[in-house]
């Protein structure tokens, strides 16, 4: 069974300026947000607004050059290695791209959480595997190498990796981009599945319109490294403000 | 399609036909010795024969009063067809002013800027080195008592890879330096009558240098350079970002397998290295030096000395070590793209084969300086 955390917020990020060299301009300036616990979040903005930094500094790849980031009630950045280890362990990740480790097998893939933090004999993690691939429409591909998966099929497989330690939030980067629009919608059901019966918490980095109606859920924009608006999808969609209008309705 | 240009009797300046990516090239010239010879201050220039126009004769249209500035005219574009009404805005912009560019603070800087730059990339690359060889030397050890975040079946399989895999090329190799130690080796010794004592340079020789170097440095080519390469790409791919937000540790999980498979597969493959290039010596020492094979192995077996081996033997686990830092260091450093992989891994083998070679010297200074 999960650890879980008392409190209701299960990120939290707080003044957060992030910058890749001290003399370029800020990616993240001043950022402060908080996701609770069972909520559906999608990050959105244009091209190069910090959103996929954001999700980065969240999850410890990218260190602020200030303010502080809490993951599941731990100051992320200031754990030992060992402790953010574990950390890690109760949540999920999914890359833009799969990033499925090229030289282990679909089934080898999504187990390696399982065989490298557990001790669930060799059956049950092949029986989980199995389960987790038809969940997420993969049934009978364990056996097969990752480049022989098509762009969509490598998503849900990465998202199969990423749910296999039934993390406590799932954050997901980009996952209907490049994907054909009965793909990107299939993978958004197994979100909100994911997230109605297991409550997981979800946040999505996106700047798929379908995929934000899709989810209907918390609407965070960012622009220039800022968050300019932090609201319902709904509302946002019916917002009087030019720059929703601009990425609702683009013309 | 060509593109014409020409002055007409009014002094204007007549652009017609076609002007596009395939005919502009050719046109600049033909424009500039138009307006310097022009003997007119101001000229307009008629537009109104063009029959194809693309984004790149536009630009070049739009680039013409800075021509003409140059040969001192002042030049108005007229209108262009109402057929090319897209290439308007295009025609019609400001030619950007390229910004001044920042001023480059390695080229533009001093001597001792530029040396103490380069000195500070060096070191901070060389600590970083240094950091990484620790925390994989660490890593490597406290592995044999604890192998959490260690897959099973890695070390077997990179054991095989570096090593069964590895095994008849460095083989190959050494069977012929062998053969060619000899002769090269009985070409000098012959012109004192000592024959013979080719199998005891032959067996030193490969025992205390070449077999432990040469297996080296195949193995730093053939597997350093692919260890490199997969971990760049991993890099590329995301794949070790996506292991560290498993919580697993990349060192632990990719880089010690392969330091384990590298310890324990050189020495090996040095031990046969050695057989073979003393097989290979022998042959040809055999066959081409008029040695009898039981006097030639004879004298091999007398010249051989345990702490030769030993010293061999010890040298290619510290190449082993090297070879596997350098490459992992050169993987996770890795930038960019699919060059920054071949980068990568270039850099690996021409820095393993330099640490080889400096670490044999020093290993050398330590087992045999009187």
């Amino acid at each position: 069974m999960n650890e879980t955390s008392g409190n209701n917020t299960v990120v939290e990020v707080h003044d957060v300026r992030v910058a890749y060299a001290e003399d370029l301009p800020p990616v993240l300036d001043g950022v402060s947000l908080r996701f609770d616990r069972g909520d559906v979040s999608c990050i959105v903005g244009g091209s190069g607004c910090g959103k996929s930094t954001l999700l980065k500094t969240i999850i410890g790849l990218v260190a602020p050059r200030s303010g502080d980031v809490t993951l599941l009630d731990a100051p992320i950045h200031d754990l030992a290695e060992v402790e953010r280890d574990a950390l890690l362990r109760r949540v999920g990740v999914m890359f833009q791209y799969g990033a499925m480790l090229g030289s282990l097998t679909v089934g080898e893939n999504i187990s390696l959480p399982l065989e490298m933090h557990t001790t669930v004999e060799a059956g049950l993690v092949r029986d989980v595997v199995e389960t987790w691939l038809e969940r997420v429409g993969l049934a009978g591909t364990a056996d097969k190498l990752p480049s022989e998966l098509s762009g969509g099929m490598r998503k849900r497989a990465a998202l199969a990796r990423a749910m296999v330690m039934e993390p406590e939030v799932l954050f997901c980067d980009e996952p209907g981009a490049g994907l054909d629009p009965i793909t990107a919608a299939g993978i958004d059901r197994l979100l909100q599945s994911l997230n109605e019966r297991q409550g997981t918490t979800i946040i999505v980095v996106t700047h798929e319109l379908l995929s934000i109606e899709r989810l209907d859920g918390r609407l965070v924009m960012l622009d220039g490294g800022r968050v300019v608006y932090d609201g319902t999808a709904r509302e946002a969609r019916d917002a009087s403000r030019q720059d929703l209008d601009l990425f609702f309705h683009p013309r | 399609m060509e593109l014409t240009l020409s002055v007409d009797t009014d002094g204007r300046l007549r652009i017609s036909g076609a002007c596009t990516v395939a005919t502009v090239p050719d046109g600049t010239g033909v424009a500039r010795r138009l307006l310097q010879e022009s003997d007119r201050r101001h000229i307009t220039v008629d537009l109104s024969r063009l029959t194809h126009l693309d984004t790149v004769g536009a630009v070049w249209l739009r680039r013409l009063p800075a021509i003409a500035a140059e040969a001192g005219k002042d030049l108005e574009l007229g209108e262009a067809p109402a057929a090319f009404g897209n290439f308007t805005e295009t025609l019609s912009a400001d030619p950007e002013e390229p910004a001044p560019s920042d001023p480059d603070p390695v080229i533009n800087a001093g001597l001792l800027d530029r040396l103490g730059e380069k000195a500070y990339a060096h070191v901070s690359a060389s600590l970083s080195f240094l950091y990484l060889a620790s925390d994989l030397t660490w890593a490597a050890v406290s592995a044999l008592a604890d192998r959490r975040g260690i897959r099973r079946g890695t070390f077997v399989e990179q054991a095989t890879r570096v090593g069964a895999d590895g095994l008849s090329i460095v083989a190959v190799i050494l069977f012929l330096i062998g053969g060619v130690s000899t002769l090269q080796a009985a070409a000098q010794l012959r012109q004192f009558g000592a024959n013979v004592l080719v199998a005891d340079l032959l067996a030193i020789g490969i025992t205390r240098e070449l077999g432990p170097l040469m297996t080296a440095i195949m193995v730093a080519g053939r597997s350093g350079s692919a260890f490199a390469a997969e971990i760049a790409t991993m890099k590329f791919t995301e794949e070790i970002d996506a292991l560290r937000t498993m919580g697993l540790n990349p060192l632990r999980l990719v880089a010690v397998p392969k330091m384990w498979a590298m310890l324990l597969t050189v020495p090996l493959l040095t031990i046969m290295a050695n057989f073979i290039g003393l097989a290979g010596g022998t042959g040809t020492g055999v066959l081409s030096l008029d040695i009898s094979p039981a006097t030639f192995i004879s004298r091999v077996q007398n010249a051989l000395l345990l702490k030769d081996i030993l010293t061999g033997l010890v040298k290619s686990v510290s190449f082993a070590w090297v070879i596997t830092v350098v490459s992992v260091f050169h993987g996770l450093r890795f930038r960019g793209g699919a060059a920054g992989v071949g980068e990568a891994t270039t850099s690996s083998v021409v820095s393993s084969i330099f640490a080889i070679i400096v670490l044999d010297l020093v290993w050398n200074l330590l087992f045999y300086l009187r």
